[in-house]
């Protein structure tokens, strides 16, 4: 497994991004902000209204360096996408089965059964770390649930059965999350899943986290040489990383639910760090971001063992490892997509 | 792994002058540079053989000078700063 490079984060507004030699030099004004070589970026990812040179985009594009542009908020804006190297044969393989929808339905449902077997496995962590402080007889019932839907999607073969079924899961077990919040109660409570924009901390926290996740991901299919727009559980839809999504869907809650549980319950994050807007948003404050920011790259240096590939990686290459397990089931190397099923 | 790398250029004359430009030019395309002459690289050995390659070809070696040390990847415990110009690590979390 290949090594995982560091993402610049640009967050100083009006700074400019620009080319020198092989490195990128970042400067607000008169002001040197920062002169860091390329070949140690993995990603540069920006906040706000950034300028960036054309040379820097092509030299990105060129060593596969992904380039992001989010709002201030965190809203994805765009991504600098270089030339569709990599296998053709690969990618038409890709359509092929996206347009069929039997096809689509055996993959989307690799997908959604990892999808619940780690919520499932969130839950029943939570009942044996804390068994004195949450509802323990409701969890297990809940992860009863769970595994009752986990038996009926694995007969399933249709999309739009797999999608209820999906969303009634995740119902289920959004139920829980404000019982998995155990610290600073009082600043952080999970009603429901709000969006566009998020109207209270949870969800601002959620919000950035699945954005974060889904440009990592969409980077890590592009790099294997799929074509992240074209999904199979989501459907095609024009500016939507569909496959992105898809893949996502099994990391949601591994990767970007309990980091933002972790935040809150380590006091990383305390309800200083936001401010709300006029019209209901609520957004993390500069400082709170770059905190965020922080936890979010030590997170993906930790280390685990890859369940199936049984090797030794971390977390920020999770992305890469199920990208190239799905390009290897495209290719027809291996039976099945293996999802990312963790415990 | 970390590689630190100093030079010392004799720059009494103009392709002295050229010859330094050149050798922390090629250094800032391979790492942070932490004093005047003094580049810290986090590279793999491809890139390390590469970088000193490429300084090689630059110096005249009867009258300049070049020093690699390896520090390995387990370079945090060996590197003390103190004073002015903390500059940043290209491992660690990058925000600007």
């Amino acid at each position: 497994m290949r090594k995982l490079l560091n993402t610049l984060f640009v967050t100083t507004p009006n700074s400019y991004l620009a080319l020198k030699g092989e490195t990128i030099v970042v400067t607000a004004g008169e002001d040197h902000l920062g002169q860091v070589p390329l070949h140690n970026l993995e990603a540069i990812c920006t906040f706000g209204y950034m300028g960036a040179s054309p040379k820097l985009m092509h030299a990105c594009a060129e060593r596969n360096i992904s380039l992001t542009f989010l709002s201030t908020s965190g809203k994805f804006l765009a991504r600098v996408v270089g030339e569709s190297k990599g296998n053709v044969v690969l990618r038409k393989t890709q359509y092929r089965l996206s347009d069929s929808t039997n096809e689509s339905a055996k993959i989307a449902r690799n997908f959604i059964f990892a999808k619940v077997a780690n919520q499932k496995w969130i839950l029943e962590r939570m009942t044996r770390d804390y068994p004195m402080r949450i509802d323990v007889p409701a969890f297990k019932k809940i992860s009863a649930t769970l595994s009752e839907y986990l038996q009926e999607i694995l007969m399933v073969q249709d999309l739009e059965i797999l999608r209820g079924l999906e969303g009634q899961a995740a119902n289920h077990y959004f139920r829980c999350f404000d019982q998995m919040i155990l610290q600073q109660k009082d600043d952080f409570f999970f009603k429901t899943r709000n969006r566009r924009p998020p109207t209270d901390n949870i969800n601002a926290l959620l919000s950035l986290a699945y954005t974060l996740l889904a440009k990592d991901v969409s980077a890590a299919l592009e790099n294997v040489g799929l074509d992240a727009y074209v999904g199979y559980l989501h459907r095609d839809r024009p500016g939507r990383a569909s496959l992105a999504l898809d893949v996502m869907e099994e990391l949601r809650g591994v990767i970007a639910d309990r980091f933002v549980l972790k935040l809150i319950n380590k006091k990383i994050i305390t309800g200083k760090d936001f401010f709300a807007k006029e019209n209901g948003a609520v957004l993390l404050t500069d400082e709170g971001r770059e905190k965020f920011i922080n936890a979010w790259r030590e997170r993906k240096q930790e280390p685990l063992t890859h369940p199936y590939l049984k090797e030794k990686i971390n977390w920020g290459l999770v992305p890469h490892a199920q990208a190239m397990l799905l390009a290897r089931h495209l290719r027809g190397d291996l039976e099945e997509y293996p999802p990312f099923l963790w415990k | 792994m970390l590689v630190l790398v100093t030079y010392d250029v004799a720059t009494k004359s103009t392709t002295g002058q050229k010859r330094l430009r050149k050798v922390a030019k090629t250094c800032e395309n391979y790492g942070v540079r932490v004093q005047n002459s003094v580049f810290e690289c986090i590279v793999d050995a491809t890139q390390f053989k590469q970088l000193k390659l490429k300084l090689m070809d630059i110096i005249d070696s009867e009258k300049d000078s070049l020093r690699f040390y390896q520090l390995g990847t387990r370079y945090q415990s060996k590197v003390e700063h103190i004073g002015a110009k903390e500059s940043f690590n290209v491992e660690e979390t990058l925000i600007l």
